[in-house]
Formats: structure tokens, sequence, C-alpha cells
């Protein structure tokens, strides 16, 4: 198991910033609810959030709760970590959502070394020390993981 | 659109480095100096210059030099951006905005870390607010090359690509980096060492990766019909593409297709050239998957078949593609932006002043710059008299 949620220093990793678009999708996550912006003129998902959708520019946006659910389009694992806190190895993958959009996060609750191009994977969470959470994934159907606070 | 081709030259080039990956001095004096050497390269002077390129601060270097220049540019696309001001300047002369053009780089990460100054005399990569705070940094994605690696993955995945096949071209582009006495590294290479270097990022190995070094070039570029009257044979400039389409990994549409498959077909087209009329790529190399893929796209072998194509040492000396003939950035040098370099040494094949390492009978050389994470591809297509 390379990357546990238990039993670590508080802000061991770069905690993300807060901007005023992103105040929702923040709050949520306190709630363990995972939101994705959706465009309600193209209803298209966006990822990141934005503004304004990057379709067809128009700022009709609303936030949409996640399936949670997606499958690994790519991943590296990581075995020398550039932030000190942070122990390698550990897989940082790009997750495929099932809403369409793309995002960057880690595949926890697993050996690096099974992680696959294609596996499928749900949401997972990490506390960040705001009381937060980091949105992170996991293989799904693996009745055995532990260590993620989900 | 206005054709670029055969409208300008780069007339004067320059660059240093050392075995030692240090170099003495740094900043604007470095940055001086090979404006220097590039413009007694050409024959001409300071005085004649009225253009000027920067990545940083083209305006923080026209007030270091004194002049006044007419043309300006601060473009910066990260590693690509001297390709991206070769492309700017080729423009500015074909349509009379400016007649002597100079650009320049130089970026001391190695000596810099040694004074323990942190880094210093390079134009900075990350300005501005940055999404990459709140969706990528959380992650711990090691920069710059778990990007790449990801890409990497992603190809091995999609395409059957092995790590065999990327640790050769860093081993044919070793070949060539023995042919270089500046090079950092001169010592042939084995795929087995390659293999043996450790895993920094999966599935890229510390010999996938390139050097961090000391470095620093200046080309000079002016009209077709000046640079004739000029010092050396004239490289024109025959085609011209850029293009980009994400800042951030996370962002990137199909980690297998860079944005290169898109200025690389431009270039071509302005140029009148296709992939077998190449004489040789000087395409850039942070790592080795990033020129697998530069392969791929500019079309000298089909998606998904850079890895066969270099199994046998197509780009090494003697192959049928000599690629990076300097070293390469995983090689000869890298001090961060490495686009000069891919210019620099093209003009000098061309010009037929490689020694050792020269490619004969080198008529038409394609420079491709990356810069960012994959992210920006400029694409320079150069030829001698002979191509107009």
């Amino acid at each position: 198991m390379s990357q546990t949620t238990e039993d670590k220093p508080k802000a061991r990793r770069f905690e993300p910033p807060v901007s005023a678009t992103t105040q929702d999708f923040w709050d949520a996550t306190r709630d363990k609810r995972f939101l994705v912006q959706w465009c309600t003129d193209c209803q298209k998902a966006i990822f990141f959030p934005r503004e304004v959708c990057p379709s067809c520019l128009g700022s009709s946006l609303e936030w949409k709760e996640s399936t949670g659910r997606g499958q690994v389009y790519s991943f590296t694992i990581e075995h020398r970590p550039q932030n000190p806190n942070l122990e390698g190895p550990y897989t940082v993958a790009l997750i495929d959502l099932e809403e369409g959009v793309r995002m960057m996060s880690n595949v926890i609750d697993c050996d690096p070394d099974q992680v696959s191009v294609g596996m499928p994977v749900g949401i997972a969470w990490e506390p960040l020390s705001d009381g937060r959470h980091l949105p992170m994934f996991a293989p799904t159907g693996n009745p055995t993981a532990t260590g993620g606070d989900r | 659109m206005r054709s670029l081709r055969g409208a300008s030259a780069l007339v004067g080039v320059a660059d240093d480095a050392s075995p030692t990956g240090e170099l003495q001095d740094s900043g604007r004096a470095l940055e001086a100096r090979m404006i220097s050497e590039a413009l007694e390269d050409a024959g001409l002077s300071l005085a004649d210059v009225d253009g000027v390129c920067h990545a940083g601060s083209s305006m923080g270097l026209a007030e270091y030099l004194g002049i006044h220049p007419r043309f300006t540019d601060s473009t910066n696309t990260g590693g690509s951006s001297y390709e991206v001001h070769v492309e700017h300047a080729a423009a500015a002369i074909a349509s009379g905005l400016c007649d002597v053009v100079i650009g320049v780089y130089a970026s001391t990460p190695r000596s810099d870390r040694k004074r323990g100054g942190g880094f210093r005399g390079g134009p900075g990569m990350m300005m501005g607010p940055n999404p990459m705070a709140e969706w990528e940094m959380p992650y711990g994605l090691r920069m710059p090359m778990g990007p790449y690696a990801i890409a990497a993955t992603r190809h091995m995945s999609q395409y059957g690509t092995t790590s065999e096949q990327l640790a050769q071209i860093a081993v044919s582009t070793r070949q060539w980096a023995t042919m270089n006495p500046k090079a950092r590294y001169q010592e042939p290479l084995t795929i087995e060492e390659v293999l043996a270097s450790p895993m920094q990022t999966s599935p890229l190995h510390l010999l996938d990766c390139c050097l961090v070094t000391d470095g620093a070039g200046a080309f000079v570029m002016t009209s077709a019909e000046r640079a004739r009257d000029l010092a050396r044979p004239p490289i024109f400039v025959l085609g011209a593409g850029t293009c980009h389409d994400h800042s951030m990994i996370s962002e990137m549409p199909d980690l297998t297709v860079t944005p290169g498959a898109i200025s690389g077909a431009n270039a071509f087209a302005m140029a009148g050239v296709k992939a077998g009329d190449v004489d040789l790529l000087m395409g850039y190399d942070s790592f080795t998957i990033t020129a697998l893929l530069h392969l791929e796209d500019l079309g000298f072998c089909a998606k998904g078949e850079g890895g066969p194509f270099v199994e046998d040492g197509k780009t090494a000396p003697g192959g049928s593609l000599p690629m990076n003939t300097n070293g390469g950035g995983l090689s000869y040098t890298h001090p961060g932006m490495y686009g000069m370099f891919l210019l620099v040494e093209a003009v000098r094949q061309l010009r037929g002043e490689c020694g050792a390492r020269q490619v004969d009978g080198a008529e038409v050389a394609v420079a491709h710059g990356s810069g960012m994470v994959l992210s920006c591809m400029s694409t320079i297509v150069m030829g001698t008299e002979a191509t107009l």
C-alpha cells in the first residue's frame, strides 16, 4: 500500500487554493460530495471549473453531483517525489469521468503496480487540513480496500 | 496565407555549453556574449539590429544593449519559444517591419544551484495565475518529467511501445554526442544502461530524461537579399508553423498526439517539403518519449510506429534520419528551454560546419521545438540556397 490517509501530519501535501469560482466545489468536498460543472446551454460537463463554458463562452453554468465513477486514462508511478512530505512510490493518474471530462488525481487503496490504463475507479476522499477533502480515486469492486477515508 | 518561404534567412548563430555542465558567465553578460558571437558569425554589428526576441523581456534586453528595436517579441512558450521567435521574425522581415533580428537565450541552472541563489539568468516559465495550483499540484506529480511519463504510459498501452524502444532514442542520441566535444556526456551508452538507471517517474528512467546544465545561444536573421551579402552561406527559412492546445497535462486532448501534428504539417506545406525530403531532424528531446512523439507527429512514421521506427538506429549516425546530431537535450545540454540549440545545430549542419558529426550533403533541416508539457509545438523548416 503506497498511500494511506491515516496517521499523516496535516498539510503534508500541497493544498489547493480556493477561488471565488470554485468555492462551491470545495465547500461540497466538506461533505464528500463531488460536484462537476455543467454548461446548461451545451449540456456538457466542464472540468476544471471556470467562469465561462469553453465550448460556447456562455456563463449559464451549474453544479451537478458527479457519479464519481471513471476510468484510468493514463498514469505514472512517482518513485522520487519532489515534495519531501510525500513518500513514493504512489500513482498519479488522469481519470476520465463518466461525465466526459478528465482530471488529474491519485489512485489510492491499490498497489501502484496494479494500476492499469482503463482500470475502473471511483471517488475516494483525502482530508485536507481545513475540513475540505481532496478528490482521489480507488479501484471499484475492491471490498478489501482500506485506508481511503470514504 | 502569404508564404514566408525563402523571404528571410538565419545568418548568424552561436551557442555555448561545457562537458562540466557549467559556464563561467551568466545572465545578461552571457546573453551579450552569445549575441556578440552570433553577430560576428553573421558579419553584422549591433548597430544593424532593429529587432529583438527574448522569452523573458525583450525590453530589458534591448535596454541592456542600448538599442531601440522597431520589432519586439517576448513570447514565452517554454522550450519552443525560439522556434516561435524565428517564425515571428521571418514574418516581420518578410513584411518589412524590420531588417535584422537577434534572438538569444541564456540559463545557468547548474551554476545557480551551486551558488545557492536559485534560478537566475533564465526567463521564468511559470507566470500569472495558474489553475495548476488547484487541480494538479495537490497530487504530487513530479515536474517536469511527470506529464511526459503519463504520455509515455498511454503510448505504451495504446501502441505497445516498449522501454527498450524509448531507450534506443537515448542510445542513438548519445552516439551523436560522442562527436560533440562540448557535450556533457560523450561516452557511448547501451540500452541496458538506460534501463538500469534509476526509475524516476514510471516508465521514465533517469537516462530517458534530459540533462540539467548551463547553456546559451543566439541567432541572427535578416532578409534573403541582405543575407546573400553576409559572411556565411545563408540558411533560409522555408516554412514555419506553431500550435498549442493546453498548458496543463490534464487538459491535453490526446496524450499520444501533440500539437506538432498541426505545426509540422503547416510548416512542411509552406516549405513545400515532405518528410522524405528532410536530411536532418532537430527534434526537442526533453525526454525520450518527446522525441518519439515528434517522429510520429511530423510524419516520419505513422502514429504508433515510433517505437519500431527507432529500433534499428535510424536516427543514429549512419541512419536514414539523423536526429539531434549535437547530442540533444539528452546528452549535449539542457538549460531548461532548449529550443535555441535546435536552431543553432540545424544551421551549422546545413552550412557543413559540424566536423565529425557532419551529415553529408544536408540541404533541408527541421528544428521542432516543444514547450511546457507537450503544450506548444513550433516547427521551422530551413534549407540551403539550393532548396529555394
